[in-house]
């Protein structure tokens, strides 16, 4: 099919990424997982084609790997419609406070890397003129908290960057969007207690995007409208109040 | 620690739980572990899917390989359920070649157990249709296995309730349907004897089930109805619904039911004026061949949620029996009035027609098969001892996957593939390593 929509999909082992990648290869959509790992993500690449009867590619691609990033975009076969970042890592807290690599580990994987590289399509979209770009951000990066503020204040610098590209490429043409999914019941959150009614299925996330990708929904996307309002009033807390919250 | 029960809620007990998110991962956890067993969607009713020690969660192990859409060949990893592999292959024309009575199991479960469906008389049981399987070993190690390749373990697998190992996927042919419709005929049989002379006669048929009103007494005890069905063709569909969707969707499927049986027989309120209305409308229809869609027709059950939870809180046993064909109309009359006998008796029953298993455990004998809920109370163990007798008697056996209670000795009876079971288990090293609260219980 010459009429046929490609997706990009960064981070194609997480659930959110396979949930994501299920519905656009549902709608008809050719995607292609990037992955570290070619072999895992081969394998939500095959259930996917098995399910919807769509081939799916799969890319290894390191988002750590700074220098390799102009040549994975280099080396993409078709520039895509749209790319989705799903990459995240939410770490270890506690251990980020003391183990400086810890740290980076997780400033590189939530910020740098997808920063990096969405930037880089960003220049190629804004070449062809066309091209829809998300970022799956967090809730996380409204406010750092203590429990996870490393991880929080790189998903904040990758917030204030998607804001920022969108800024800039709008008059272009070129959409940016983010999507803060809030709790997810994913591998990355097994075994935690989450509150049922602001926890999203991985299927709801994909939906959300596509929906906002797609369809034309808002530029900041809380899967959970719920969320926007919990962060509006987690924003409001004076922070003379807030510092004495455990949060 | 988790406090792990089977879909009967009865018994309860406490294990490990882990869920690997990939089969090499749950390959891997096996090695260095002892009283470890797999569990699927925990539909079991007893205690076959609670480990000894560990209980390894099959749900990360969800993804389906390939599907080819000519050949109906498909691959798929254990925890698939089967109602999320029905949506894919259902619309592409496609059905399983067997499938039981609930759509909420997984593929390594539907292996594990050998479930027949209402044509195991016809098609064998899901085993028999498994072109391969992958097995983790105790060792931690893989081993394809199938009926061409290492057979001997491929058919202590199936039905070998996981004791072999963790099965980690499974190649199977799926069947060619034109509709998602199901053409089904009715047939009243007034007593028990016409019951299953009914079941003989329509073993043309691919699909055949009776539904037994265990309320009926005296010279109606056994009174049934006998659903005999096949997938509609296209040109079915022309006779009988000109102008339906070929594919239901879910919606359309459940407006055309015409009696939601279960949600009505269920609740014991009023159940034998129930059984009397739908015996009498079930009677109307008998002969003319009605369209249903495939859903209700094979799962009536599912579209009830926690149905289990009717029970109370104790929980029930599922006690389903095969006796030989030659002694099953004795056997099961007599089973038949000894548990209407009892207060809390079962009110409705399936009744069956199986042909021969080939696992070493499988369930199924040539026989008639017969299914009956009974709640959990201090005067339901006693009675269902007395049946197993009866069953033991007459050389048949009880349903592992259903199975929370019988004895030691009721077991080895029924199940003489057990010996070369055991060995197997002693070859891969399984004994002591792989055993689940019903293994230890009946001493596999």
């Amino acid at each position: 099919m010459a009429s046929e929509k490609t997706l990009l999909l960064v981070g194609g082992t997480s659930d959110i990424g396979r949930a994501t990648a299920q519905v656009y290869a549902s709608a008809g959509w050719r995607v292609a997982l990037t992955a570290r790992n070619e072999a895992d993500a081969r394998r939500n690449a095959d259930d996917i084609s098995a399910r919807t009867g769509q081939d799916v590619d799969v890319h290894r691609l390191d988002i750590l790997d700074g220098e390799g990033l102009d040549a994975f975009v280099r080396g993409l076969p078709v520039l895509p419609d749209t790319v989705v970042c799903v990459v995240g890592e939410l770490g270890d807290q506690a251990r980020g406070q003391t183990d400086s690599a810890h740290a980076t580990l997780l400033m590189r994987t939530n910020f740098e890397g997808p920063a990096l590289l969405l930037g880089l399509l960003a220049e190629r979209f804004a070449a062809r003129g066309s091209g829809t770009i998300v970022g799956v951000s967090s809730v996380a990066g409204d406010r750092g908290r203590a429990s996870n503020y490393l991880y929080g204040a790189a998903k904040a610098g990758f917030t204030a960057f998607l804001s920022g590209l969108r800024n800039r490429l709008a008059p272009a043409g070129i959409r940016v969007i983010t999507v803060k999914p809030g709790f997810v019941r994913t591998q990355m959150t097994a075994g935690m207690k989450l509150p049922p009614v602001l926890t999203a299925e991985p299927d709801e996330v994909g939906r959300a995007i596509f929906r906002a990708a797609e369809k034309g929904g808002g530029d900041v996307v809380y899967v959970r409208p719920i969320w926007r309002l919990v962060m509006l009033v987690i924003g409001l807390i004076p922070e003379r109040v807030f510092k004495r919250l455990r949060l | 620690m988790r406090e792990l029960a089977g879909w009967g809620r009865y018994p309860r007990h406490r294990s490990d739980l882990i869920a690997p998110p990939d089969p090499s991962r749950a390959a891997a956890a096996a090695a260095g572990r002892t009283g470890l067993i797999a569990r699927g969607n925990g539909r079991a009713y007893g205690d076959a899917a609670i480990g000894d020690r560990v209980t390894l969660h099959t749900g990360g192990l969800d993804r389906i390989r390939s599907f080819d859409r000519l050949s109906g060949r498909i691959r798929a990893e254990a925890g698939v359920l089967l109602a999320n592999l029905l949506d894919i292959v259902v619309p592409a024309g496609f059905f399983p070649p067997v499938v039981p009575g609930t759509k909420l199991v997984t593929i390594g479960g539907m292996i594990a157990s050998d479930v027949h469906g209402k044509n195991h008389h016809r098609d064998g049981g899901f085993g028999d249709h498994v072109e391969e399987l992958t097995l983790a070993l105790p060792d931690g190690s893989t081993m394809v296995c199938g009926p061409e390749q290492n057979a001997e373990l491929f058919w202590a697998t199936v039905g070998g309730m996981g004791l072999t190992g963790t099965i980690l996927d499974a190649t199977f042919r799926l069947k060619r349907i034109e509709t998602g419709w199901m053409r089904q005929t009715t047939l009243a049989a007034p007593d028990l004897s016409s019951a299953m002379r009914a079941l003989e006669e329509t073993e043309d048929f691919t699909y055949v089930v009776a539904w037994i009103d265990c309320l009926a007494r005296g010279s109606s005890l056994g009174r049934s109805l006998i659903y005999a069905a096949e997938h509609a063709t296209l040109a079915d569909i022309d006779a009988l619904r000109p102008g339906a969707d070929p594919f239901p969707t879910k919606k359309a499927g459940r407006l055309s039911v015409p009696l939601d049986l279960p949600s009505f027989t269920l609740n014991r309120l009023s159940v034998a004026a129930f059984n009397e209305i739908y015996y009498r409308a079930g009677a109307r229809k008998v002969g003319a061949p009605q369209l249903i869609p495939w859903e209700p027709y094979f799962f009536p059950l599912d579209g009830i949620g926690d149905w289990n939870r009717i029970y109370g809180s104790r929980g029930f046993v599922q006690y389903q029996c095969v006796i030989p064909t030659d002694r099953a109309r004795q056997v099961l009359e007599e089973v038949l009035v000894r548990s209407s006998q009892q207060g809390t008796a079962s009110f409705l029953a399936v009744l069956k027609k199986l042909g021969a298993g080939r696992g070493d455990l499988s369930f199924p004998m040539d026989g008639f098969t017969l299914t009956l809920d009974l709640p959990v109370s201090d005067t339901v163990f006693p009675l269902l001892d007395e049946l197993d007798r009866l069953v033991v008697e007459a050389g048949g056996r009880l349903y592992l996957a259903k199975d929370a209670r019988q004895s030691r000795e009721t077991f080895e009876a029924g199940y003489p593939g057990l010996v070369r079971f055991r060995d197997t288990r002693q070859a891969i090293g399984a004994a002591g390593r792989l055993s689940s609260k019903l293994s230890a219980r009946l001493g596999i």
